[in-house]
């Protein structure tokens, strides 16, 4: 990837180039050849011709640290570099008018120019993490194509409202959500949800924003404004992430308003109590402004939340969208992965496989159809699709959650749902658990006979689970379907805890339990399709809907979106949490390490200023290499 | 009312958490948020006082990085 440097950096690295062509000669000078020592005035020439370089470098520090300290912020990192660095040159001057040699003036011109390199460095690290999140991003379309008074006029897509035409034509961006009109085309959402096969859609089908129209012009009524349509939605989940600041986000800036005074404190101490005792106040002193070069917390304040914010977006980019970096902590450590059943681990598609009894089977759907034709639950649908015909209208339905539908017209009842439903209506009726979804049928409470759905389990269920399970995470599956159907689901993929026959609430209820029991010391995830437990994915630690794009209400109740309808999503999910974490914690350890060690061994005379700039600047550029290693992350 | 805002010339990450710091203790703001990569300053507060707020607000980044500036 190649980077554009900015204004800013371009004059940055002019001013590093051209102090270090004065710089390097005159240092090969001054220590080969020894200007200027031996005479009284000696100082005066090196001094000068240092203080050049070291304006050149560093009067942006200088004008800063100035402008900070008439806005009382003493303890600003310019103001504090500018200490270290004159005071440097101040003994310089003092040993020199002793005539004892003109050791620091070099020291000082060199913590600023590699001030300058790391500063430099890290601009151009953070601005190529930045890009390379926003490059994945691309999915904001920048105009659309709509009709009005008969012409086509490109506008803003925030421009055109409800109900309006647009037209895209074929290889352009869908601007916004709606429903095709006229036209048949392929529609390729790669970008937003990952799908590689491009989808055929004709009039009457829902589009979404940021999809790509593939063959042919369409025709679009717009049902949403831009700022609520997919795009949006999505743009906004994303950038609003990094509100949501992380625990260790926030321990790391109340870390940093204690870090820079307790060391200026200890540079003061240094410079004062050993120079009473001993003696020596230049020694002392000196060996303190290397604690003054060390007293910016920057690398750790920088990439911690770097770290997370790479996170965040490689997270989109793998189609996760993490609504804040503290999801990605508790994604992390996450102990308990509770899944729906449903839409969740079966693909949500249901097929009738058989109805019982046989001979009946016309007469048994044709009831079911007019007592679910106008639910939306994918049983229902099944049923209907099923039945094929014009179902009776007339009736008015009740449903009841986890029981089933009751349909009543002038006296007749049709029962069409659950054992439990039949049982609460003292129907008999055979008990059916071969494993497949059970929809008991009776007209008028009489028994009629039995519909048998069956749901197939999601490509990548199985692995993804086992992988959960290799990192150490619980498994559990909760469902509102029977006993036998949810015992095959659970064998199948590989799961030994799950419970049925649950009613919504009881699903709240069981993650509660989770959440009270195993998951104290871990978080619990509750993975679902979004569409209709939206009350558990609100409860537990970290909601986790899937495939649910375009749907409001369930991208509004979860913490993290599963664009991509696949669960090996989640083991990606995870390992992306994980590797972010661990390297913020590195990003917080290594330096503290690095710069405790460095003020011990600038106490003890044994490193200079040479090492403390290290311990500044080239401890944050290596945290933000380090918080750029997230990207690799498989 | 929330509002957020993009923030001109931030370039260094723990003035952005001074600043958030020092905005967060101006009266009427209930919270705020500024994202030193993302370069954004979300800010909530009340309505009536808000613009004043802003002002405070933009006072007191000039305070700890002198070029940086709200962009409105």
């Amino acid at each position: 990837m190649k980077i554009e440097l900015s204004k800013k950096d371009k004059s940055r690295l002019l001013r590093i180039i051209s102090s270090l062509i004065i710089f390097v000669p005159l240092l090969i000078a001054d220590k080969i050849f020894d200007i200027g020592v031996q005479t009284e005035i000696g100082w005066v020439l090196p001094c000068i011709l240092y203080f050049v370089v070291y304006i050149i470098i560093g009067y942006d520090v200088l004008y800063k640290a100035v402008v900070n300290v008439a806005h009382l912020n003493p303890l600003d990192e310019n103001f504090l570099m500018c200490i270290a660095t004159l005071g440097a040159f101040t003994l310089a001057i003092y040993t020199g008018v002793k005539g004892e040699g003109t050791e620091g003036f070099e020291e000082g011109c060199a913590v600023l120019i590699f001030y300058q390199i790391g500063e430099l460095f890290q601009s151009i690290a953070t601005e190529r993490s930045r890009r390379s999140i926003a490059s994945l991003m691309d999915i904001c379309p920048d105009y659309a194509n709509v009709i009005r008074n008969g012409i086509v006029e490109a506008v803003l897509p925030e421009e055109v409202s409800i109900g309006e035409t647009i037209v895209v034509k074929a290889g352009e961006k869908i601007p916004l959500d709606g429903e095709i009109i006229s036209g048949v085309s392929s529609v390729d959402s790669s970008s937003l949800t990952g799908e590689s096969v491009p989808v055929e859609l004709s009039p009457g089908d829902k589009v979404i924003s940021g999809c790509i129209n593939l063959t042919s012009t369409i025709e679009i009524k717009v049902e949403k404004e831009f700022t609520d349509s997919t795009v949006s939605k999505i743009l906004e989940l994303v950038e609003n992430a990094s509100d949501k600041k992380s625990k260790t986000e926030s321990f790391i800036t109340k870390f940093a308003r204690w870090y820079t005074p307790v060391v200026v404190a200890l540079a003061i101490c240094l410079a004062v109590v050993p120079t009473l005792i001993f003696g020596n106040g230049e020694i002392w002193i000196y060996r303190s402004l290397s604690f003054l070069v060390v007293s910016c917390p920057c690398a750790i304040v920088i990439s911690v939340p770097m770290a997370f914010f790479m996170g965040i977006g490689i997270s989109s980019k793998s189609f996760i969208l993490v609504k804040g970096s503290d999801y990605i902590e508790k994604l992390d450590k996450a102990s308990t992965f509770v899944f729906d059943k449903t839409g969740t681990l079966t693909t949500g598609e249901f097929r009738v496989v058989s109805v019982y009894p046989e001979e009946k089977e016309q007469e048994i759907l044709r009831l079911a159809a007019i007592a679910e034709t106008d639910s939306i639950h994918p049983i229902a649908r099944s049923i209907v699709k099923k039945y094929g015909q014009q179902v009776d209208t007339g009736y008015t339905t009740e449903s009841m959650a986890g029981y089933g539908i009751i349909a009543r017209s002038n006296g007749d009842e049709i029962l069409c749902g659950s054992y439990k439903l039949m049982e609460k209506h003292g129907i008999e009726c055979p008990l059916q658990n071969d494993g497949h979804t059970a929809v008991y049928v009776a007209h008028n409470s009489q028994y009629i006979g039995v519909i048998l759905i069956t749901d197939e389990i999601k490509k990548g269920a199985k692995e993804a689970v086992s992988e959960l399970k290799n990192m150490g995470v619980k498994c559990v599956m909760l469902t509102g379907d029977r006993e036998q159907s949810a015992k095959k689901v659970a064998e199948s993929v590989g799961i030994s805890d799950y419970k049925a026959s649950l009613l919504p609430q009881n699903k709240v209820y069981e993650v509660e339990g989770l959440m009270n029991g195993d998951g104290k010391d871990g978080y619990v995830c509750f993975v679902g399709d979004g569409i209709n437990d939206a009350p558990v994915l609100m409860r537990s630690d970290i909601g986790i809907s899937m495939g649910a794009l375009g749907s409001d209400a369930a991208i509004e109740a979860s913490n993290i979106v599963l664009t991509r309808d696949d669960l090996t999503s989640l083991v990606k999910a995870k390992a992306i949490a994980r590797g972010t974490v661990r390297i913020a914690k590195q990003n917080i350890i290594i330096p503290l390490f690095i710069k405790i060690a460095i003020l011990i061994l600038a106490t003890l005379g044994i490193t200079n200023m040479w090492m403390a700039v290290f311990g500044d600047v080239g401890v944050a550029v290596l945290a933000i290499l380090n918080s750029m290693r997230i990207g690799r992350i498989k | 009312m929330k509002k957020v805002f993009r923030l001109e010339n931030l370039g260094c990450a723990n003035c952005a958490a001074k600043m958030e710091k020092a905005i967060s203790k101006i009266e009427g703001v209930s919270f705020v948020s500024i994202g030193f990569m993302t370069r954004r300053l979300t800010i909530e507060a009340d309505e009536s006082s808000f613009d004043m707020i802003l002002e405070k607000a933009q006072k007191i980044i000039k305070k700890f990085e002198n070029d940086c500036k709200i962009v409105r």
